[in-house]
């Protein structure tokens, strides 16, 4: 899976550092809970800087390029920081065959952004996801915890609009 | 003792479209009617119909509300509750005669369905184990302990034939029976609740709906093949099911059915839930082992067997979601009871998630050799808008399609896989004449091309070239001879893959060259694309009589393409054109053409 690194620089702070000293302190010792520290970084920042990387590879035990490794492998992990509002399109099959690829079109050509990006104020990020399940509603986007279902791509702009003002 | 009871939806359909708000307004609503020693609600498991969530069942009546607002509790505590008067324009249309109210056993959703392994879903409040105690819970792993050898459980499951719903459909017993048969200091089952076909989401409803019959499978497959470990490996994508799952283990844990010496029996079961990170190939039983680990999830060389060599090198035994929701009642009825449904070959009963274009959108669990005619006209409802059925797809990325003319095909195992399909773990997503069907097998390989681990060459290449030849395809550039070409890949991609990701990663290709060749030629020789999905080969143009002049489209065009004076029709310059479509849905003259 071709991953988007981002070059917006890394913000630490005191609290989250703390947080992932804890969480690698819980863990070490047991390689198989590799993913689940990564996991657990990815909650407290959002997304896997190089920085933090190296701070779980350097408590785990484990060289860096084996954190790279499992983080380019799996979708979950982001190497590119999620927006205020992180918007997710469903590219599930249910949801493709309703047109859920015009609604990510729409998507990108009002925000100006592609899929995997972050807006340059940090703002909007677009992501095309796997299928979350709610099949009956597609297609379906989420707006961090919001969900629309049976969308259109003429709805967008007025979704979008809720969360711009 | 409740008078009544209110049952609402929380699967993540319904949680979707707000139904966890209305069951804090229903609680609140029934509080402030002072009631709440009489009405009870209890968030449940998926009722399977959900195109019509959030969905409300009111007991005893047993009357199904459907597309529910927040707004319309205090009617329905109002009306129904207080006065017993059901609220007639909220009941499932399906159910509602001019002289009665009918059961929904009665719709032609419910009545061809029978669940099994879905029997708990939307029945029991899934983070209550008293309440799947209530409903025999526990009981086939009591008897498992107390009454039968290790050898005798094997035995029951193999009798049942009960095979693989994961989508290999390998015999369960058989597989259970290779793990017992080697000896280790340590053995582990595994369930895989890693679902990544997308269009599927059975496996997560009865994670959602009845976390513990999992729970109670595991531990009876423990004990009939000598593994006191287990691991549930569940996608993070998922979170009400990881935290109903987490609910139920602590809740058994509590009450002494997992742990040690469970039921005086001298036998010790211990399960983890461990999370999955979006990695379709981690549904192949090896990678998912490796995946635990902690390591990349990439698939491992078979032989050594899983059995042999699993998960941290010791024996193991891995069976999907809907596999395991079967066995506590196979233990209970006997295999027999479960032997006598379905086909000769496949027994029991099939989960499919339902999508696409149907009306009926939803879970549905239907006895082995039901046909997809009856699934999609009758359980489904349907095509919706009028449209032609074309195919149905099955399998997901590794599967194929079913055109119109095989829709009395019997499902199970043998039959899709004998017209070139596969039965998969259960997704089930429908097209109707709009749906091109070389871009449905690109939409797959672009999957494909996507979660290809990257181990072995022939998946790795193989399937970017795939992809590469469709796109010419679609983009009006191939010849005939590509077409052999393309088919000679495939089957070189199906033979020479190390797992089953590549394997069956040609599958979509084969499927939609097998039944509708005649759309990719029509894209090859007439430069066409017949369903009008592939934009490179579409033109939009304006049928002078129809248009007015109203210079809506030409307004709206991003590019500037349209022209025309005010009154007069308007043309489209091609050269222009981006083919983006708003002028046709600007259009209110239906003057805009697409072929």
């Amino acid at each position: 899976m071709l991953k988007k690194i981002s070059k917006i620089p890394f913000k630490d702070t005191p609290e989250k550092a703390a947080k992932l000293e804890e969480a690698i302190r819980e863990s070490a010792g047991d390689k198989s809970m590799l993913m689940h520290v990564m996991q657990q970084a990815q909650e407290i920042y959002g997304y896997l800087p190089f920085e933090v990387q190296q701070k779980i590879a350097d408590g785990m035990g484990v060289p860096l390029e084996k954190v790279y490794g499992v983080a380019t492998f799996y979708a979950q992990f982001a190497l590119s920081p999620k927006g205020e509002f992180a918007i997710s399109v469903c590219l599930g099959t249910a949801c493709y065959v309703k047109g859920a690829q015009e609604i990510l079109d729409e998507l990108s050509a009002q925000l100006g952004i592609g899929p995997e990006e972050c807006s340059a104020d940090g703002r909007f990020s677009l992501t095309a996801c796997r299928c979350i399940g709610a099949c009956g509603l597609a297609p379906v986007m989420t707006v961090n915890d919001d969900v629309y279902g049976k969308i259109t791509a003429a709805d967008v702009k007025g979704i979008l609009d809720k969360y711009i003002n | 003792m409740y008078r009544a009871h209110v049952l609402i939806c929380g699967g993540t359909g319904c949680t979707s479209s707000n139904s966890q708000k209305i069951i804090e307004a229903m609680e609140a609503e029934i509080k402030a009617k002072g009631l709440q020693d009489e009405v009870q609600v209890i968030r449940t498991g998926c009722f399977g119909l959900c195109a019509l969530g959030p969905i409300m069942i009111v007991y005893p009546e047993g009357c199904f509300y459907s597309e529910v607002k927040v707004e319309d509790v205090p009617e329905i505590v109002e009306e129904h509750l207080l006065k017993g008067r059901m609220v007639k324009r909220l009941l499932y249309k399906e159910t509602v005669t001019p002289s009665e109210v009918k059961g929904l056993n009665d719709t032609a959703f419910y009545k061809k369905q029978k669940r099994v392994a879905l029997r708990n879903c939307g029945v029991i409040n899934p983070e209550d184990i008293n309440e799947y105690i209530a409903y025999d819970g526990y009981q086939a792993l009591a008897k498992c302990l107390t009454e039968y050898t290790p050898e005798q459980v094997v035995n029951i499951i193999k009798d049942s034939g009960l095979r693989g719903r994961g989508g290999g459909g390998f015999p369960t017993g058989l597989k259970w029976s290779f793990t017992a048969a080697n000896q280790a200091d340590q053995k582990y089952v595994v369930c895989n609740a890693d679902e990544g076909d997308p269009g599927a989401f059975m496996d997560r409803s009865v994670l959602e709906g009845d976390p513990h019959c999992i729970i109670e499978a595991m531990a009876i497959c423990g004990y009939a093949t000598g593994a006191t470990e287990g691991y549930i490996y569940v996608r993070a994508e998922y979170p009400i099911a990881v935290a109903r799952l987490q609910i139920a283990i602590n809740q058994a844990k509590e009450m002494g059915l997992l742990g040690k010496d469970i039921f005086g029996s001298g036998f010790d079961f211990d399960l983890h839930v461990k999370l999955g990170a979006g990695a379709f190939v981690c549904g192949e039983e090896t990678a998912l082992m490796t995946s635990i680990e902690g390591n990349r999830g990439e698939p491992r060389p078979r032989p050594p067997y899983p059995a042999v060599k699993g998960l941290f090198g010791k024996p193991t035994t891995e069976n999907n979601v809907e596999t395991f929701a079967n066995v506590p009642t196979i233990i209970r009825n006997g295999a027999d009871w479960f032997a006598s449904m379905g086909t000769e070959k496949s027994k029991g009963t099939k989960v499919f998630a339902l999508g696409g274009k149907i009306t009926n959108t939803g879970l549905v669990e239907i006895p082995m050799g039901t046909t997809l005619r009856e699934i999609i006209e009758e359980i489904g409802g349907g095509i919706p808008n009028g449209k032609k059925f074309k195919a149905a797809q099955t399998g997901g990325p590794s599967g194929g399609c079913i055109p119109a003319r095989l829709m009395d095909t019997p499902i199970d195992y043998d039959n899709l896989t004998a017209i070139g399909c596969m039965m998969g773990s259960g997704g089930l997503i429908v097209m109707d004449e709009d749906n091109c069907m070389v871009d449905i097998a690109k939409f797959f390989l672009d999957f494909t091309v996507d979660e290809s681990c990257g181990k072995c060459t022939p998946c790795r290449v193989g399937t970017k070239r795939l992809r590469e030849m469709l796109d010419k395809i679609t983009d009006g550039k191939a010849t005939l001879e590509d077409l052999d070409k393309l088919e000679e890949l495939c089957h070189y991609i199906k033979d020479n893959s190390l797992c089953g990701l590549g394997q069956t990663a040609p599958n979509p290709v084969l499927a939609t060259l097998k039944f509708f060749r005649e759309e990719y030629v029509a894209h090859v020789v007439e430069k066409r694309c017949p369903a009008g999905v592939c934009k490179k080969l579409l033109s939009y143009s304006i049928e002078a009589d129809k248009c007015k002049g109203c210079t809506a489209c030409a307004r709206k065009c991003p590019v500037g393409a349209i022209s025309g004076s005010v009154r007069q029709p308007h043309t489209i310059d091609t050269s222009k054109c981006i083919k983006c479509g708003v002028c046709m849905d600007t259009c209110k003259f239906n003057a805009i053409i697409k072929k």
